[in-house]
């Protein structure tokens, strides 16, 4: 393993091509592929990898260019500002410097604000995704460590893009739980069905937040693991169509999933399960006067929910 | 830039060679032919000695490939990042060459401008996945390997899937040390997958001595048969390889 990239928190680091002048605050995370560093230029935060590898530099460096090219008003990953290189004594390091994404992790926020938003930021990550796929690019190692929800409006964007893979190449980045080969259920190939897989991964893991070992592995496992949740066990179709590779885009799988939460509304079992203070076993046909008094309930929800399933179309569209 | 191929013998071991040849010399014998000798040095609970160790990062050095040791546990993702990592490491050299030919100068990818990088590293990230691969895998069975054997078939069997995925075609072939008989023993000659590993592999017999030097000796006759049979058959046959400086 190469040294990790070790520097204090305000150390002045200048580049040697562009001499720009950046002011380390604090490490934000590190992993095998370098350190990620919150910088302050003029004043402005921004987040700075550094890696002793050129390569893993520049790689990411093309990815992160590419996006630029690929995507509309705010992107999936972070912007790029600079890339550069810099001569600490005898040593060069290689860095570059990106917008920094401030937020809380996706994991952590659901934890915070409830279920209810699972399917929300599912639903906003494929939208995502969609653009992306469109640009001839996977995400590659989809997983929540690399979500983020920023807040005003909350909404999901990926951190690290050191996994993401132009499409018919072969995937290098990869956490295991999150792919689909390590599942059995299917090839490393980069095609929008592999990242869907990780959608519904990261969708169980929402439910699972300890993960679980594979065992017997495949479709057999995962499928019991899905029932064994009554709450995920509603989207079982749809995780099941993108965990065996149906949803050839991320589109598809959208629609699907808006569809279902609003067969889910209409059938009176509500979208939203807050903080644990909605009766559960609503009686089936406990008293025929209330009838008409249900219905009119039903009916209010099913509004709210088109009209707010309406209101998230028209974000993303 | 035409496609040719990157040859590698991939050897998995948990410690010291202790007959025969020196595993260090046939490893350097292995990389004047144009084949880089990766090592992946397995240990479970316990630590690794330091003389396994110092042979281990000895056999890359001398082979010039990379060697890393792991716990049991994270083999696969380590055995396919090895193999990566010793691709691009190889491909890159072919690269630099040919901007020492363009420029006329020694050059490497680190004096150019970041500008400039991008398109160098673009080129080698094509190469990565057109180029043929042939790995030769070379696993350890002696005693102490019978637990981790489960988990190098494992590993082996993720490799294979990751690499399918690739444009490039791969051929692997496997061979175990010490073989029944003989120092080593060929369990899968050249074959685009490695699937048929999984029946061979539950019938393996650990045991014997440690002759790692005889084992890469072989792996890389291995390579010359195969050599000799397909260059007659095809009219050329590119083998991509870091000179020795």
């Amino acid at each position: 393993m190469k040294n990790p990239v070790d520097i204090h928190p305000g150390t002045v680091v200048q580049g040697k091509w562009h001499k720009q002048t950046y002011r380390i605050v604090r490490k934000l995370g590190s992993g095998a592929n370098g350190s990620v560093y919150l910088a302050e230029v003029n004043g402005k935060k921004v987040a700075m990898k550094m890696s002793r590898d050129v390569r893993i530099i520049t790689s990411e460096v093309n990815v992160l260019k590419s996006f630029a090219k690929a995507q509309g008003d705010v992107p999936l990953g972070p912007s790029l500002f600079d890339v550069d290189d810099w001569n600490v004594g005898t040593n060069t390091i290689p860095f570059y410097v990106m917008e920094y994404i401030d937020g809380t992790p996706f994991l952590h926020f659901i934890e915070q604000k409830g279920k209810s938003w699972v399917p929300v930021l599912i639903l906003q990550l494929l939208s995502e995704l969609d653009k992306l796929h469109h640009a001839g690019w996977i995400f590659g190692d989809l997983k929540p460590e690399n979500l983020i929800v920023t807040s005003t409006p909350f909404r999901v964007r990926c951190v690290d893009v050191g996994g993401a893979t132009q499409f018919s190449r072969s995937v290098k980045e990869f956490t295991e739980f999150f792919d689909r080969g390590f599942w059995g259920l299917g090839s490393r190939k980069a095609e929008p069905s592999y990242d869907l897989f990780a959608v519904a991964m990261i969708m169980i893991n929402c439910y699972y937040p300890n993960r679980f070992p594979k065992k017997e592995g495949g479709l057999v496992q995962l499928n019991r693991i899905i029932r064994e949740n009554r709450e995920l066990a509603r989207y079982e179709d749809i995780l099941l169509k993108a965990i065996t590779g149906k949803y050839t885009d991320a589109r598809h799988m959208h629609q699907e999933m808006i569809r279902d939460i609003q067969r889910q509304v209409s059938q009176g079992k509500g979208l939203q399960q807050t903080q644990g203070s909605r009766r559960q076993k609503s009686p089936q046909k406990k008293v025929r006067s209330r009838f008409i008094g249900v219905l009119e309930t039903v009916l209010i929800i099913f509004i709210i929910c088109f009209l707010y399933v309406a209101y998230i179309m028209e974000k993303i569209m | 830039m035409k496609t040719g191929t990157v040859r590698q013998i991939l050897l998995i071991t948990d410690g010291c060679s202790n007959y025969g040849e020196d595993p260090l010399a046939m490893a350097a014998l292995a990389k004047e032919q144009g084949i880089t000798v990766n090592v992946i040095g397995v240990i479970q609970n316990d630590q690794i000695d330091e003389a396994a160790r110092q042979e281990i990062e000895g056999i890359a050095a001398q082979g010039g490939g990379i060697s890393q040791i792991v716990f049991t546990e994270v083999l696969s993702q380590t055995v396919q990042m090895v193999t990566r990592q010793a691709m691009t490491q190889t491909l890159q050299g072919v690269v630099n060459q040919e901007l020492k030919q363009i420029l006329n100068k020694d050059i490497s990818i680190e004096d150019l401008s970041p500008e400039k990088r991008g398109e160098i590293m673009e080129v080698v990230d094509e190469l990565n996945e057109t180029v043929n691969l042939d790995v030769l895998i070379l696993v350890d069975t002696s005693a102490s390997m019978k637990k981790k054997l489960p988990t190098v078939k494992e590993a082996l069997l993720d490799l294979s899937l990751s690499l399918a995925a690739r444009m490039g075609n791969n051929r692997f072939s496997l061979f175990v040390f010490p073989g029944k008989q003989k120092n080593v023993e060929k369990l899968l000659d050249w074959s685009p997958r490695l699937d048929a590993i999984s029946s061979v592999f539950s019938k393996l017999i650990p045991g014997g001595m440690t002759p790692t030097g005889p084992a890469i000796k072989e792996a890389i006759r291995h390579f010359e048969d195969r050599r000799s049979i397909f260059g007659f058959l095809t009219k050329s046959d590119d083998f991509y390889h870091e000179e020795s400086s």
